[in-house]
């Protein structure tokens, strides 16, 4: 899994370098400026938006929700690849995470932080909402409703936050340590060594660190598929047609980390090329998450012909119209097809090795799951609200200046903390690269032996 | 480009002040008003400025003007109010609470006719008006215009000084002056005095004028408004020989023929309770009236016909003709030979009910029209049993108010009028383009004086201007469509230094010339006899009934009524400032709190006290019940007299174009005088949901030739059989392409947008008055066209024109996009005929049982007041009431044009319409009145988050706006779409008057929160604590009735305990025609629906038989069989 002549000392070079000893690089600044600079559009739309409140957007009256949950759906898909690949495959004791892990986890964290802000900023009144949604005793006697599927995501969110922070920073003590130790500078010294909590590297602490971490990614394990699963209940719970189907857990799941692993593409493609990473994010590594994102992709597909399927085998006759508008009656038509051609049809490409290996091929096939997946919540949510039981209840929906603002503000959030990240944490995990280097070399060792 | 230009004339202006020229000192600017420039910077400064109120009511323009008439009406408010009485009758003194209503009877008139209203009043403020159950007009019931009144009165817009050019004076200053000008005229006996009003008939008023024309032999009184009944009165010309009003009793008449008549949507809401009454369908009454209309534009009428032919305007005479000749009605011959069957053999039924059949006739239809409805309904015996005549009360209604107007017109014209008084009305808006009452004419009266509720168009053109008092503000009188009198009595003060046309006319006396509206009012009935005993007025036959029905008056408030006393009154509130003068008295209903009340009627015997009554018992019965119970006109006995079809009627001069043209007054503004109501220009239009604008209706055929809002996506613009959908959109958006429409050769001035109704005759366009204002105020200054641009004295109601295509497209607000039910059982439309395997048919299952969570909330509610609402479609015929009830009960906001535009609108009712039919063979629409349904199995209580909407043990769904965060989920979830969100901050929270207009009761939403129908759960709290005060008995029937079913004019609505057997509801409830909307989600709404019926006739060509029933796929599902016999 480790490509070059690297000894444990190298490897520790190389990805340390990055953030103690390199110069940072002239094209962080220009991303960091760019991303940072959008981030402020983010925090310019959300004053506004609190001042004046939720009809700066172009939510309406059948359409109560549209990009607002949309980009909490879709941000909080891609924050599900992090935790899937540290957590699941650890447990699978899948090798090959071990070089992706650190990057995917830091970006569930801020696909979750971008996800977070919106169930609380699309409530009319988030002054209340924020401490409302939560059962925190009070002299009046009044709690959250329990039965709403809005506050099971309360829940499920808020611990999947706290559960993937504990999670990545768990796994970084040790990493924090190796920089304390080596950085030249007494304020990076001083930082790392808070971060790294007095870690000194001993037997008693690796064996603690391995329990912890095992229990961590055992508790994490069922997130990845609680979270995803209880958002979409919000829809799945609800009566709507188009919204209240049984397929939706799973289907959202998988969903879920099709998206996750085109974003952990989207970013490690240009990353390993930058950082000079190829040797340890190597192509095998592209090509694995390559057939996981295939193989998630085609658990969507199914997913979207069960949802037709339903429609039609419920003899429900709101069901069976909301299937045709969805997909060819209705003005958002062109929604659907984009997005069969985005999850569905670009990803076939993936069977084959030519795009599989391509970098180019797989940035650009991320880069169209990533549209597909905003536009398959657009699909359900819009298309499945603006015509519902009362004809005459229907109306058509159109985003705003402000929509698009929040949506591009969130992503400028979301590089804005990936470029920091990148700069001042190691983007590769080292202690593991090295334990994995070790673990290659003693099997090599081992097979020459048994050769000779 | 105002600044370029104003700068030097500012500065001309200076200098002339600064030069001393003219008088050398000078007090004010408007001392130097007669100076051109002054003039000319007026005229260019301030309707400029004017312009700048941006009608699409954005928040922050909102926000700034709610802030500028703050300090304005703070301004007002400085006016010290002279102290005035009036009397409350409802309560005497000693038992007022505050905090508790009053209710007070008092009137509105629209085009002279009176209707009865009880107005809601808390501690002196009116904020609700209700139908006064024992007026003939009324019956209990409302219409939009009566419940809009309300924020007429509190529109900060009015006008609040009186004005000499603009400039604010006293209402002494006008006196003196004013009365100088009348002692000029006096020398050659007032011969160039013109009094110009609307339509009068008021008798205190017409007893003025008699008085002024006493002293001014010359002066003359002349009426006009544009919508009025010229047609009727020289049709009954044609066929008596002489004006009459035309009385209709619809609750006779088994079989009716409107022939461009709209019965059910004019403002006499008397006559569609009567319509209602006999449509009606209960297990008692099996049969119902048959409604044939024939019309051009589609009006509620229309919809609700169960026969209805829409033929040109053109066409019209002729096929009244055709009809006449059918029922052997003189010489009547027709050239018109379509429809024959049709014709024969809707006549063929008419004849079948000799004396039970009505023939009415439209104010827009032209006068042979209804010379021939008269002469039919005279050959059909129907004279004296479904339709009586009265003589008319308007007096000079012996000559047509536009002949009238055009007297008045050519006499300025000739230099004769010196002083004109206009007293109401807008001319210079809404007058004949030919005749029209222009600036440049009225520039030839020397002195000009506007009595008006705003400074409108007309105001601007007049030197002085007075701002008028609402109907809430000051005394009058009126009758109703019957001749009834009832005494209009004020609620509060004038907000504004009003006055009333009495204060203004009685300026002509010699003596007495200050009196008050009230001295005048009062002096004038006491010269009448009003000391009968109520002996009841030929057409408020059914009032018992509806009082009745109506009891919550009774209960809360108007109560007592027929027992108590009526309250203090003031025996003589002189004009003479009060000696000690009360600091209330500007919050005016303080029933004089000094004086001792003097209790003369004795409790419930008003028969027995007659004889010995005196003039003020009988005064203050009057006001107190709200009409004078035998001033109802006598009825007079006239034979029509066909020859006049011998003679040759005036054709109308033909114009260019080969398209013919109707104009009619809007639904929801009327002439243009709501047009700053924004309840009015934000209620949607009954028939295709247009809010805030006025277009041009085609058919879909005319639209498709002339290649007019063609744009629509194909599929779902023709749609087979379903093809009434999205008629108007492009992809789902209301885009309208804009024309220009030419009317007898004269252009409209902004271009027209086209909107495509179904149901409408080919190659006619409809445009509708009342738009295009450019002096109406905030909300309605600039909106739509002004059809008052083409109407022309010779072709007042239809003509021919052209409409070309611009090319350019607008966005019109449209509260309903689609208009199809898609084959969805969401509005049934039975056929009597049909009506037992209707309902065998439309059985719905209970699907109770079959919930996932068995609560044993059922149990629960059993044991409580079960409150239920029931809806009867077959009465309901669209007009709107009760959405406006609801706003102005609930505290609804107004949210705006772009607000609706994004489907943002905040009715909690609303009223949903369906056409059945191809998009060219269209029959309807269809209505549904639409609120909260009160599922007892919310799908909106599930998912909110915060409990912030939850069940009541009464079964209501209830709202805790202050517990709601505003997530939205609830009204994703909801099935109905009933809910309401405050997408931004909708309500005014700081507008003075606004909260002053405002229901106390119910709680002001602020932004980010939901809000819907709560079964008006205010007044189900007065009733329950009225109902614990009397020892905790149960809430009778009909003591709880919603602000929507109060206002309904067919009794429609039903709301009460449905755990009570008797209850009207309940009864409802058991009705075969009884379903619930959407029944298969098992919601158990709390408000079920009445199916709507048909009655047609099954011999005419366009009879539509009744779908043969196939086994409903819904009602009983086969894997379901099993389940069903759960025993519950």
């Amino acid at each position: 899994m480790i490509e070059g002549d690297h000894t444990l000392a190298s490897v520790t070079d190389k990805i340390g370098d990055v953030t103690l000893k390199k110069r940072t690089p002239f094209h962080w600044f220009i991303g960091f400026g760019i991303a940072f600079m959008i981030a402020q559009a983010l925090l310019f739309a959300t004053v506004w938006l609190l001042a004046n409140g939720i009809g700066i957007w172009g939510n309406n009256q059948p359409v109560g929700w549209a990009f607002d949950i949309i980009n909490f759906v879709w941000w909080i898909g891609i924050g599900h690849a992090g935790t899937l690949i540290s957590a699941i495959l650890l447990l699978l004791n899948q090798k090959w995470r071990t070089s992706i892990n650190r990057f995917a986890e830091a970006m569930t964290l801020f696909a979750v932080a971008c996800a977070a802000m919106f169930p609380l900023l699309h409530t009319g009144r988030p002054w209340l909402a924020a401490y409302w949604l939560f059962p925190y005793p009070n002299t009046m006697g009044i709690w959250p409703n329990f039965r709403s599927p809005l506050i099971w995501d309360v829940f499920a969110v808020s611990t999947y936050a706290t559960v993937s922070a504990l999670f990545w920073y768990v796994g970084l003590i040790p990493d924090f340590a190796t920089l304390r130790d080596r950085a030249k500078n007494k304020y990076f010294r001083f930082v790392y060594a808070a971060l790294s909590w007095g870690w000194r590297g001993s037997a008693r602490h690796w064996h603690r660190y391995e329990i912890t971490y095992l229990i961590l990614a055992g508790i994490s394990t069922p997130l990845v598929l609680s979270v995803h699963s209880i958002v979409s209940f919000d829809f799945s719970v609800s009566q709507v047609p188009g919204w209240h189907a049984t397929i939706f857990p799973p289907y959202f799941v998988a969903g879920a980390v099709f998206a996750g692993f085109a974003m952990v593409l989207i970013l490690c493609i240009p990353l390993r090329r930058w950082y000079r990473m190829e040797e340890f994010i190597t192509h095998t590594h592209l090509v694995f998450m390559a057939k996981v994102m295939l193989a998630t992709g085609l658990i969507v597909v199914y997913g979207y012909a069960m949802e037709a399927f339903f429609g039609w085998y419920s003899a429900s006759e709101y069901e069976v119209f909301m299937v045709k508008n969805r997909i060819w009656e209705g003005p958002y038509w062109w929604s659907y097809w984009l997005l069969i051609f985005c999850n569905g049809l670009s990803i076939q490409l993936l069977w084959f090795k030519r795009f599989r290996e391509s970098e180019f091929w797989l940035f650009l096939i991320s880069i169209i799951v990533s549209v597909g997946m905003w536009l398959e919540r657009f699909v359900i949510i819009v298309t499945s609200l603006h015509r519902d039981f009362l004809p005459s209840s229907w109306a058509m929906y159109s985003p705003t200046i402000w929509d698009i603002t929040m949506f591009t503000g969130t992503i400028g959030f979301f590089f804005t903390l990936i470029y920091l990240f990148v700069r001042f944490v190691p983007i590769i995990s080292m202690f593991e690269v090295r334990q994995l280097l070790d673990e290659q070399q003693a099997n090599e060792i081992h097979e020459l032996e048994h050769k000779a | 480009m105002a600044t370029a230009d104003n700068k030097p004339n500012f500065a001309a202006i200076r200098d002339n002040i600064l030069s001393g020229q003219g008088r050398e000192y000078w007090r004010s600017v408007e001392e130097h008003a007669d100076t051109p420039e002054f003039r000319e910077f007026i005229a260019q400064e301030y309707p400029h400025e004017i312009e700048h109120w941006d009608n699409s009511l954005s928040r922050r323009n909102f926000v700034k003007v709610m802030g500028a008439s703050l300090a304005l009406a703070g301004l007002s408010g400085c006016v010290i109010q002279p102290p005035e009485k009036i009397v409350a009758p409802v309560r005497s003194e000693e038992n007022y609470l505050p905090g508790k209503p009053k209710f007070v009877a008092t009137a509105m008139t629209l085009g002279g006719v009176a209707t009865g209203l009880l107005a809601k009043s808390y501690e002196g403020r009116p904020i609700k008006l209700e139908g006064n159950p024992d007026h003939p007009g009324s019956r209990g019931a409302t219409d939009i215009y009566a419940q809009a009144a309300i924020l007429g009165m509190y529109d900060p817009d009015r006008s609040q000084e009186t004005t000499y050019r603009g400039v604010p004076k006293t209402w002494e200053s006008f006196i003196a002056e004013f009365r100088s000008a009348i002692d000029e005229n006096r020398r050659d006996g007032g011969a160039g005095v013109r009094i110009l009003t609307e339509t009068v008939t008021s008798p205190t008023l017409i007893d003025q004028m008699t008085k002024v024309k006493a002293e001014l032999p010359g002066m003359k009184w002349l009426q006009y408004e544009p919508v009025n009944s010229d047609n009727a009165m020289a049709g009954a010309r044609m066929a008596f020989g002489s004006p009459v009003q035309t009385i209709y009793r619809f609750d006779r008449a088994e079989r009716i023929l409107a022939l461009d008549a709209d019965i059910l949507s004019g403002f006499n809401v008397g006559y569609i309770k009567d319509f209602a009454k006999g449509r009606a369908v209960t297990d008692e009454k099996t049969t119902m009236n048959r409604l044939y209309s024939i019309e051009t534009t589609t009006t509620l009428t229309g919809a609700k016909a169960d026969h209805r032919l829409a033929v040109k305007p053109s066409q019209m005479v002729e096929i009244a003709k055709a009809v006449a000749a059918a029922l052997g009605v003189g010489a009547a011959a027709s050239t018109y030979t379509e429809n024959a069957a049709w014709i024969a053999s809707m006549a063929k039924d008419l004849n079948q009910f000799r004396g039970r059949s009505l023939v009415v006739a439209g104010d827009s239809a032209d006068p042979i029209v209804h010379a021939l409805a008269h002469a039919i309904n005279g050959a059909l015996g129907n004279a004296g049993q479904t339709v009586v005549y009265a003589d008319p009360f308007s007096p000079g209604s012996e000559r047509l108010q536009l002949d009238q107007y055009r007297e008045l017109v050519s006499e300025i014209d000739a230099g004769v009028v010196k002083l004109l008084i206009i007293l109401g009305g807008n001319p210079v808006y809404n007058t004949p383009i030919d005749i029209r009452m222009s600036p440049e004419r009225l520039a030839k009266v020397p002195m000009r004086v506007h009595l008006g509720h705003y400074f409108d168009e007309t105001a601007e053109q007049c030197h002085w201007h007075v701002p008028e008092k609402h109907f809430l503000e000051g005394w009058s009188d009126a009758r109703a469509f019957d001749g009834s009198a009832t005494i209009v009595q004020p609620l509060i003060a004038p907000l504004y230094d009003g006055k009333g046309a009495h204060e203004v006319v009685q300026l002509f006396m010699r003596e007495g010339f200050d009196k008050r509206d009230y001295d005048i009012v009062k002096e004038y009935w006491q010269g009448k006899n009003i000391a009968a005993a109520p002996a009841i007025a030929p057409a408020a036959v059914p009032m018992a009934e509806a009082a009745a029905a109506s009891s919550s008056h009774g209960a809360d408030a108007h109560g007592d009524s027929h027992g108590a006393p009526a309250a203090s009154p003031t025996p003589a509130a002189s004009p003479s400032p009060s000696p000690s003068p009360s600091p209330s008295a500007s919050v005016a209903p303080t029933p004089a709190a000094g004086s001792s009340p003097v209790p003369t009627a004795s409790p419930g015997s008003t028969a027995g006290a007659a004889g010995a009554r005196t003039f003020d018992d009988n005064w203050r019965r009057a006001i107190h019940d709200g009409v004078i119970f035998n001033s109802a006109a006598t009825t007079k006995t006239v034979t029509a007299n066909a020859a006049f079809l011998a003679q040759s009627v005036p054709t109308q001069p033909a114009a260019g174009g080969d398209i013919e043209i109707a104009i009619v007054p809007d639904p929801c503004v009327y002439d243009g005088r709501f047009a700053n109501n924004g309840w009015l220009q934000e209620l949607p239009n009954p028939l295709n949901k247009i809010t805030w604008d006025n277009v041009a209706l085609v058919s879909p055929r005319t639209a498709k030739r002339l290649g007019l809002n063609s744009g629509n996506d194909e599929r779902e613009y023709a749609g087979g059989a379903q093809g009434t959908s999205f008629i108007n959109t492009k992809g789902g958006n209301q885009f309208s392409d804009l024309a220009t429409l030419s009317y007898q050769g004269a252009e409209i001035k902004k271009p027209v947008p086209v909107w495509v109704a179904p149901g409408h005759p080919d190659d006619v366009v409809t445009i509708f008055m009342g738009y295009g204002r450019t002096r109406a105020g905030r909300v309605g200054t600039g909106l739509g066209y002004n059809a008052f641009d083409v109407r022309r004295s010779d072709a007042m109601n239809h003509g021919f024109g052209e409409i070309v295509k611009t090319g350019e497209t607008t966005q019109i607000a449209s509260t309903q996009i689609h208009f199809n039910m898609e084959g969805r059982d969401l509005l049934r439309t039975w056929d009597i005929a049909n009506l037992k395997e209707e309902i065998e048919y439309g059985h719905q299952e209970d699907f109770y049982p079959k919930s996932m969570y068995q609560t044993g909330h059922r149990e629960l509610y059993n044991q409580n007041t079960k409150w239920g609402m029931s809806i009867d479609l077959n009465s309901c015929v669209g007009c709107n009431a009760c959405v406006v009830a609801c706003q102005a009960e609930n505290n609804i906001p107004v949210v705006g044009k772009e607000q609706v535009n994004r489907s943002r609108e905040m009715h909690w009712l609303r009223i949903d319409a369906y056409y059945s039919g191809d998009i060219n063979d269209a029959e309807g629409p269809h209505f549904q009145p639409v609120l909260c349904q009160q599922c007892e199995q919310a799908p909106c209580e599930v998912v909110c988050p915060v409990h912030a909407t939850v069940h009541s043990a009464e079964g209501l769904n209830d709202m805790v706006y202050n517990r709601c965060v505003g997530t939205r989920y609830c009204s994703n979830n909801c099935p109905y779409k009933v809910r309401r969100f405050n997408f931004l901050l909708y309500q005014d929270w700081t507008t003075p008057e606004y909260m002053l207009m405002r229901n106390p009761e119910v709680s002001i939403r602020s932004r980010g929160v939901m809000e819907k129908c709560t079964y008006c759960t205010q007044k189900i709290s007065v009733a329950r604590i009225e109902a614990e005060k009397d020892g905790g008995r149960a809430i009778r029937d009909g003591e709880v009735i919603t602000a929507c079913q109060a206002a309904c004019p067919t009794d429609a609505i039903i709301f009460g305990d449905i755990n009570d057997a008797g209850s009207m509801v309940a009864k409802a409830k058991k009705d075969g025609r009884n379903y619930a909307l959407l029944n298969e989600l098992n919601t158990q709404p709390r408000t079920t629906y009445l199916a709507a019926l048909k009655n047609q006739n099954s011999e005419m060509p366009d009879f539509r038989p009744p779908a043969p029933k196939k086994h409903h796929p819904k009602s009983k599902p086969e894997g379901h069989e099993t389940n069903t016999e759960e025993k519950h």
